[in-house]
């Protein structure tokens, strides 16, 4: 599984020196490209709509969606403003998120570190992993009904599993002479999993944690479309009911861009915990 | 003072046919720097291990000042071969690792890891990162932090393995300072010749299959270095280039039996 082995940035972070030792007439830096790839789409967006080359219920122009979102963000739609629906949607994966670390970092160390724990847990994450939480959605409103909980639930299940494997295998590859430096040392048990193996682990936990708001986040939006009354999918389901497409639009594009900005904040997060990491070490 | 004995030792990895060490009987105290010297596969680290308390033996005692050796403990340090420090914390507190382990609250930790890295010539280091060291700097980070942890022995796992022929020496000298002015019993193993006799009071060197003591020499080239002679006098010494050389025929002299054994 390619999804479970720590990703490579999308965007390199720094650009690449050794292009710059090629003499060439222009150079332009690859975060230059990107920006530039974006303003073509957007470029073309507003031209084949200005044009009027699509119909307005198919793509509406730039303009429209601006002012729709100005509308959102002032009057709101559907009995709440954008905020609001903003506002559900990250309370939901926020509760989800914190009850995941809080219990999926413990059950990842004691996969990793203790037999027992990975006997009894290892087979119960392995089987519903794989599952896509929509296929037990039906299931959790049967149990628990069509509130808050069973999304917040449903949201907590899929970012559990990443988190607790990302971790399982951050305790199992730690450095076994670093344990041994830290057990002659005089380290307890405890110690020991709370000096080496915790900040051993800690890089691969943040790459699990990545890995589990990206399927959160998706798993979230894909719940609100299906069963509630507030969120960005709901937002986005009930005004393609009625063809709204600027909504629609407004919409994916928020979605995006906060699943960006959580990639974004996570990536700093990293460097910032973790700053050995990659140091060749 | 420390005294650690070894009596009758066996070790024996699970699952193994041949034993990686028989009937090995060894004695450290005070003032002695015992170096075990062998080829690969002669039990040199097994022994270390044993004596670290990582692996048990499967016949034998170890004791350190009468009392059975089990597991690791901070009375038996150990410096790693690959220094084995925490790239999480800099370099103040990683020789204050121990310390802080046993509960000692910050300053008074932190004053004796000061101590110990201008022992080892690393003052205006502390808030350095690991990472940012050269490998004879991590060694000796990783020395102070086996010291300051106060041990009452040290123990070291080739401990100038991985570093140039250069640092090495400096090492070897630093050692011997140190050892000198903690008067603590330090065990090293190496497969370093000349390294194995400038620095030994006890030299013991390993045979493999099973691993075993074959000679026990007692040489005084690092007391001479501590009492003011200088290194390379010592090492340009006939009587150091003959206990060099012979060693070095001892060594070879097993890998023949080896090799015929074999054939």
């Amino acid at each position: 599984m390619s999804l479970y082995q720590s990703p490579e940035p999308l965007l390199t972070r720094v650009p690449v020196k050794t292009a710059r030792l090629q003499p060439s007439s222009f150079y332009v830096s690859t975060r230059a490209i990107s920006v530039l790839t974006l303003a073509v789409l957007l470029g073309g967006w507003w031209v084949v709509t200005a044009l009027e080359w699509v119909e307005p219920l198919f793509l509406p122009p730039p303009s429209a969606v601006l002012e729709k979102a100005w509308l959102l963000m002032t009057k709101g739609y559907m009995d709440s403003t954008l905020w609001q629906h903003l506002g559900a949607s990250l309370q939901r994966i926020g509760l989800a998120l914190f009850f995941a670390v809080l219990t999926a970092i413990p059950v990842g160390i004691a996969i990793g570190h203790n037999r027992i724990a990975r006997g009894i847990f290892d087979p119960l994450i392995e089987f519903y992993r794989p599952v896509p939480p929509l296929a037990y959605l039906p299931l959790i409103v049967i149990w628990c009904g069509i509130g808050e909980f069973s999304k917040v639930l449903l949201i907590y299940l899929a970012i559990f599993a990443p988190i607790a494997i990302a971790t399982a295998t951050g305790v199992r590859t730690v450095d076994s002479a670093k344990l041994r430096a830290a057990q002659s040392l005089g380290a307890s048990r405890w110690q020991l999993i709370r000096h080496v193996i915790l900040p051993s682990a800690l890089p691969d936990i943040l790459t699990g944690v990545r890995i589990g708001l990206g399927v959160g986040w998706s798993t979230l939006v894909a719940a609100e479309l299906i069963a509630a009354t507030s969120g960005l999918g709901f937002m986005v389901q009930s005004a393609a009911q009625f063809l709204v497409t600027d909504v629609v639009v407004l919409g994916i594009l928020v979605i995006a861009l906060i699943a960006f900005a959580l990639e974004m904040g996570l990536r700093a997060l990293q460097r910032k915990l973790v700053p050995w990491h990659g140091q060749n070490h | 003072m420390a005294l650690l004995q070894l009596e009758r030792i066996s070790a024996q990895y699970p699952g193994a046919a041949e034993p990686v060490l028989s009937d090995i009987s060894l004695t450290l105290g005070p003032q002695q720097l015992l170096v075990a010297l062998g080829p690969s596969g002669s039990g040199k680290t097994s022994l270390l291990n044993l004596i670290a308390g990582f692996v048990a033996p499967s016949a034998g005692r170890i004791t350190l000042d009468g009392v059975p050796v089990s597991g690791p403990s901070a009375e038996r340090g150990v410096v790693f071969q690959d220094d084995a420090l925490l790239p999480w914390q800099d370099v103040l507190a990683n020789v204050a690792f121990g310390l802080e382990l046993a509960g000692v609250p910050r300053e008074k930790r932190e004053a004796k890891a000061r101590d110990m890295l201008a022992l080892v010539d690393l003052a205006g280091f502390e808030k350095r990162r690991i990472w940012e060291l050269s490998g004879g700097q991590k060694q000796r980070v990783g020395l102070a932090r086996a010291l300051a942890a106060d041990p009452r022995v040290l123990l070291m796992d080739e401990p100038f393995g991985a570093l140039d022929a250069f640092t090495r020496e400096q090492m070897q000298e630093l050692l011997l300072q140190v050892w000198q002015r903690s008067a603590k019993p330090v065990f090293l193993i190496t497969h370093d010749i000349e390294e194995a006799v400038f620095l030994s009071t006890d030299l013991i060197l390993l045979a493999p299959n099973p691993g075993h003591i074959v000679e026990h020499l007692k040489l005084d080239f690092g007391q001479r270095y501590s009492a003011g002679e200088s290194a390379r006098a010592i090492k340009s010494d006939p009587r150091f280039i003959e206990t060099r050389e012979h060693v070095l025929a001892r060594v070879f002299s097993q890998r023949q039996g080896v090799r015929e054994q074999r054939a």
